[in-house]
């Protein structure tokens, strides 16, 4: 359970982003987290609640944009998700095997809203 | 009126930006740093042990042991005559950069050729915390599921090796061996895979060997960089 850990980090990131804007509300935060980087989006989303709750941000809602496992073929410059059962990677175009990770390894603060109170 | 800020920036940045200058002072002083993570029980302490106890005495090698709670790791490694340190989290479920560069601070300790950290028991959290490691290690024992890295993906896909541990137990446990080398390559078609087992030491001469060459290329680079 290290989604409290990660929302503190989110929650003290978006503190500092909203001094640099004074006069506005913070209305919402996007999120983008990967399949493949080990964080549970629900355990997350209840943590920074937790947080938020009782401050002076609260209610805050999270938007968070799930990013699905995809490889980009060098060969070809094909991009195609890598998925279950068998998390094929090798290229579906042009049978490349040397395919690189491109998404799904995601924990990024990727958008604040902002509001005028 | 609403407007959307971008930021697109890491959540564990301050992580990353520690992680960044511990790698780049490893690299920089020739220190290999392996980052070793399981559930608990696989045997990281055991394959430390078996690491330990075959290394000549003037071999420049450390370890930092990361637990929860007690010293009870350092206390067993510390006996083999090598520095050994432990971080206690005191509840937290991982080891991140700060701990590592606090650690390092406190610690009078020349620069090791290798440093072998001992995350904190737990396959999930670790994955998400660049300690500035050059390669991250997961040990698998067969006495869990041949299934792990399809339920814990994170980690298998960062790993560099797999150790498979406790291969002397196979004949006792319905663990299939083939699917559990076919689950993480699926996973991470790179990943390396090494089945040992430190009670009987089988396997345990091709893990020192891995650990030889990634010293070896780390001192190339070392030399190669000076000259």
């Amino acid at each position: 359970m290290h989604e409290l850990a990660i929302a503190n980090s989110l929650f003290q990131a978006v503190q500092t982003e909203a001094q640099r804007h004074p006069g506005m509300r913070v209305g919402r935060v996007g999120l983008r987290i990967g399949e493949l980087s080990g964080v549970d989006p629900e355990a997350l989303r209840f943590s920074f609640d937790a947080i938020v709750k009782e401050t002076p941000f609260d209610p805050l809602p999270l938007e968070i944009e799930l990013c699905p496992r995809r490889h980009c073929c060098p060969g070809c410059g094909h991009t195609f998700p890598v998925r279950e059962p068998d998390y094929a990677s090798d290229c579906p175009r042009c049978g490349g095997k040397q395919t690189e990770c491109v998404s799904g390894t995601e924990l990024e603060f990727s958008y604040l809203e902002l509001e005028e109170p | 009126m609403t407007e959307r800020v971008p930021i697109e920036r890491k959540v564990l940045s301050e992580n990353g930006r520690i992680a960044a200058e511990l790698r780049a002072r490893f690299q920089e002083r020739g220190t290999v740093c392996l980052n070793l993570i399981s559930s608990p029980g696989a045997g990281k302490t055991s394959l430390l042990e078996r690491t330990l106890e075959g290394m000549n005495r003037d071999e420049r090698i450390a370890v930092l042991t990361g637990d929860i709670q007690t010293d009870n790791d350092a206390q067993r490694l510390a006996r083999f005559g090598f520095p050994v340190r432990q971080i206690t989290t005191g509840g937290t479920c991982h080891l991140d950069a700060r701990m590592i560069a606090r650690a390092l601070a406190e610690w009078s300790l020349a620069d090791p050729e290798l440093l072998l950290i001992e995350n904190v028991g737990n396959l999930v959290c670790p994955s998400s915390y660049d300690l500035g490691e050059a390669a991250k290690i997961v040990l698998l024992s067969v006495t869990e599921g041949d299934d792990k890295p399809l339920k814990y993906p994170s980690i298998f896909f960062k790993a560099e090796l797999l150790v498979l541990n406790k291969v002397d137990l196979l004949p006792y446990v319905p663990f299939d061996m083939s699917r559990a080398r076919k689950n993480a390559l699926r996973i991470n078609p790179r990943i390396e895979i090494l089945e040992v087992s430190c009670q009987s030491g089988a396997g345990l001469d091709r893990w020192r060997a891995w650990l030889g060459e990634r010293c070896q290329k780390a001192r190339a680079e070392v030399a190669a960089g000076a000259g």
